[in-house]
C-alpha cells in the first residue's frame, strides 16, 4: 500500500468525524441523516471534480488546464437558464429535478463534446489561443446566463437560482441518490482507462505507436469529463479553481506517473479540502466567506504562479 | 481617414438623439418646446445619460488603447487586467474604512490603488517571454480575477457584496444630473492624452527604439498608467465596470486605420462612445420598460468579437 494514501485517508476520516461533531447540538437521530448527507454530497462533489481534471488534463496534455478554467460549468449553467428561458420555469420545475439534471446534463455533455473537441485538436497548434478562447468563452456563457436571468420572470428565477453560484452550505440534495449512480459509473469507467491515460501521458506520438485509439480515448475523457461536472454544478453550484488546487496539490504529495494512484490522492485530497476547509472556515474560524470564494483566491493565485513557472523552464 | 471621422461623428450624433428619446417616460421631439416637464426631463435624466455613456465609452476605449500601447499587446485592456479591479478595491477599502468619505477622497484613493493593480500587472508583464504574445491577456485575466475575488471576499466579510455589484457590472440606469460630473475629469484627462498620444505610439514600439528617439521610457509609461487609472477610477465609481470596449474598439480601428495614435485615437474614442451608447440603448429597448445592465449586453456581445478578433486570419498590412 502506498503511504501517503493511507494517511490521506486517515486525514478525510479524521475531517469527516470533525464535520459531523463539531458544534452539534441537539438529538443524534436528526444530526446524523443531516449531516451525513452534506458529507456524501461533498464527498461526491469532490470526487466528480478532481477526477474530470485529472481527465482533462490528461487529454488537453497540459498541467494549468481545468473544466471550470475551460468554462464547462458555466455552460452547464447557461443550459439549465436557457431551458428555464425557452421552456418556462413552471415547465422545469413539473417534471421532476432528476428529469431536468439528466436532459441538461445531456445537452451539456453534447454541446462540451462538440465545442471542446475542435477546440482541443487545435490545441498542439497553439495552446495559450486555447486557453484564452476557453476563458473567453466562459465569461461568454456567463454573460448569456446573466442576460437571460434579467429576462426571466423573478417567480421562474427561483429555479435556477440555486444553480447560479457555488455553496457548499445549501446542498440540493434531492438530487443525491441519481448523482450518487451518475458519479459511481463515471467512476467506474474512469478507473478502467487509467492505463490508456497513463499511455496517454507519453505523448500524442508515442501514444499512437503503442497502439492506442487517441480519438477513442480523448472522447471517452471528455465525456466523462462532462457527465462529472455536471454532477458537481447540479449539487454545488461552479467552483472556478477547486480542481486546479487539488490536482496539483495531489502530483506534490504523490508524485507518481501513474492514473490509479493520482485519481485516489487527488480524490482524497479535494473531499480533505471541501470537508475539512467547510469545518474550519464555519465551525472554527466562524468566518461568514463561502469556502469556494477562498478557494477562488488560492486557486488563481496557484495559477497565475504555474503559468509563470511554466513559461520560465 | 477623413472620411471615416465623419462617419463616426454622424453615428454618434445619431445614436445621442435615439438615447434622448428613449426611456420609460413617452418623449417626442415636439414636446420639447411645447411642455417644460419634458425639458426638465431631459435636463436631469436623458441627457447625462447620453453624455455619461459617451464619456465612458470613449475614455475607456482610449484607456484601453493606452494600455496596448504600454504593454505592446493587442489582447488587453484595464477594466479586465486589473486596474478596473483595483479601483472597486479602491472604494471597498474607503467604505469600510472611512463611509462618510466625500467622493472626492473616495476617487482618489480608488485611483490609487487602480495605479497600485496596473503597475503590479506591468511588473508580471514585464518577466514574460516575447514569444508567447497571449499569455499576456491570459495573466491579465487571472490576476483580474485575483483581485476580483479578494475584492468578494473583504465585501462578504463586511456584508457589503450587494453593494459591490453595483460596481462590478457596470450600468448607466442610476445616472441623473449631479451623479456622473466625475466623468468629466475623466473626459479631460483623455483630452490631455491626446495630446501626448504620439509618445505613447513611440512606446508602443519598445523600449530601445523610445530611448534612441531621445524620450524618457519610464515617464511616458508612468504618465499612461495615470491616465489609465484614473479613467477607469473614475468610470467604476460613477457607472460600475464596463467590460471589452478597451479591448475590441481598438483592435477594430487599428485594423481599419493604422498605428499613428495622434490621427486614430479621436476615432478609437468615438467607436467606444457609440459601441457603449448604442449597447445602452439596446439594454433599455430588449425588455422594455426594464432594464438590462450595459455591462451584460457588452460582455455577450464584446466576447464575441473579442473570440472573432482572436481566430479570424491575421492580414499583413
Amino acid at each position: 500500500m502506498y503511504r501517503p494514501l493511507v494517511w490521506l485517508a486517515v486525514t478525510l476520516c479524521l475531517c469527516c468525524v470533525g464535520y459531523m461533531i463539531i458544534g452539534a447540538r441537539g438529538p443524534m437521530s436528526f444530526v446524523i441523516p443531516f449531516r451525513g448527507a452534506k458529507i456524501v454530497a461533498l464527498i461526491l462533489v469532490g470526487v466528480s471534480i478532481s477526477t474530470s481534471t485529472v481527465l482533462f488534463q490528461t487529454v488537453s496534455q497540459n498541467r494549468i488546464l481545468t473544466p471550470s478554467i475551460m468554462g464547462f460549468d458555466a455552460l452547464y449553467v447557461m443550459i439549465l437558464t436557457g431551458a428555464v428561458f425557452f421552456l418556462g420555469g413552471m415547465t422545469v420545475a413539473a417534471v421532476s429535478a432528476h428529469l431536468a439534471f439528466a436532459v441538461t446534463a445531456c445537452a451539456m455533455t453534447l454541446a462540451a463534446l462538440l465545442l471542446f473537441s475542435t477546440l482541443l485538436r487545435s490545441a498542439h497548434n497553439n495552446l495559450m489561443r486555447m486557453i484564452l478562447t476557453g476563458i473567453v468563452l466562459g465569461a461568454l456563457f456567463r454573460s448569456i446566463t446573466d442576460f437571460m436571468q434579467r429576462l426571466i420572470d423573478p417567480n421562474e428565477f427561483a429555479v435556477i437560482q440555486a444553480g447560479s453560484f457555488a455553496r457548499f452550505t445549501q446542498i440540493e440534495t434531492d438530487l443525491l441518490l441519481l448523482a450518487s449512480v451518475v458519479c459511481t459509473i463515471a467512476m467506474v469507467l474512469a478507473w478502467r482507462m487509467r492505463f490508456a491515460l497513463d499511455v496517454l501521458t507519453l505523448g500524442r506520438e508515442a501514444a499512437v505507436n503503442l497502439g492506442l485509439d487517441l480519438q477513442r480515448v480523448q472522447m471517452q475523457a471528455l465525456i466523462l469529463t462532462a457527465v462529472l461536472v455536471a454532477v458537481s454544478t447540479a449539487l454545488v453550484g461552479p467552483v472556478a479553481f477547486l480542481g486546479l488546487l487539488v490536482v496539483s496539490l495531489a502530483r506534490l504529495v504523490t508524485p507518481v506517473e501513474s492514473h490509479g494512484v493520482i485519481f485516489i490522492s487527488a480524490g482524497l485530497i479535494s473531499t480533505i479540502t471541501l470537508i475539512g476547509g467547510q469545518t474550519f472556515l464555519e465551525r472554527v474560524l466562524q468566518l461568514s466567506t463561502p469556502l469556494s470564494v477562498v478557494i477562488d483566491l488560492l486557486g488563481g493565485a496557484l495559477f497565475l504562479i504555474l503559468l509563470l513557472n511554466g513559461q520560465r523552464r | 481617414m477623413t472620411r471615416w471621422y465623419w462617419v463616426g461623428v454622424f453615428a454618434l450624433a445619431l445614436l445621442s438623439l435615439i438615447s434622448i428619446f428613449v426611456g420609460v417616460i413617452d418623449l417626442s421631439p415636439r414636446d420639447l418646446w411645447r411642455d417644460p416637464e419634458a425639458l426638465r426631463l431631459v435636463g436631469i435624466s436623458r441627457f447625462p445619460r447620453t453624455i455619461a455613456a459617451v464619456i465612458a465609452g470613449g475614455t475607456l476605449a482610449m484607456a484601453g488603447c493606452v494600455m496596448q500601447m504600454l504593454v505592446r499587446n493587442r489582447f488587453v485592456e484595464p477594466m479586465t487586467a486589473g486596474t478596473g479591479q483595483g479601483a472597486a478595491l479602491g472604494i471597498l477599502t474607503v467604505t469600510i474604512f472611512a463611509p462618510q468619505a466625500s467622493i472626492f477622497l473616495k476617487m482618489g484613493l480608488a485611483s490609487g490603488t487602480a495605479l497600485v493593480a496596473s503597475l503590479g500587472f506591468l511588473a508580471v508583464v514585464r518577466r514574460l517571454p516575447p514569444t508567447q504574445p497571449l499569455l499576456v491577456p491570459l495573466v491579465g485575466l487571472v490576476y483580474g480575477g485575483i483581485i476580483g475575488a479578494g475584492v468578494v471576499f473583504a465585501a462578504y466579510q463586511v456584508d457589503l457584496l450587494q453593494f459591490i455589484s453595483v460596481w462590478l457590472n457596470g450600468e448607466f440606469s442610476g445616472v441623473l444630473r449631479g451623479r456622473y460630473e466625475l466623468l468629466w475629469i475623466a473626459a479631460a484627462g483623455a483630452v490631455l492624452t491626446y495630446f501626448v498620444a504620439d509618445q505613447f505610439a513611440i512606446v508602443g514600439m519598445g523600449q530601445a527604439v523610445t530611448t534612441s528617439l531621445g524620450l524618457n521610457y519610464k515617464q511616458v509609461v508612468l504618465m499612461g498608467l495615470v491616465a489609465i487609472s484614473l479613467i477607469s477610477s473614475l468610470t467604476v465609481v460613477t457607472v460600475g465596470v464596463i467590460p471589452f470596449v478597451g479591448l475590441v474598439v481598438p483592435n477594430i480601428i487599428s485594423r481599419l486605420c493604422g498605428d499613428n495614435l495622434r490621427r486614430t485615437l479621436p476615432l478609437v474614442a468615438m467607436m467606444g462612445a457609440g459601441l457603449t451608447l448604442s449597447s445602452d440603448i439596446a439594454g433599455r429597448l430588449i425588455r422594455f420598460p426594464f432594464e438590462i445592465p450595459v455591462g451584460t449586453v457588452l460582455g455577450v456581445v464584446g466576447a464575441v468579437i473579442f473570440l472573432w478578433l482572436l481566430y479570424r486570419t491575421p492580414r499583413y498590412v
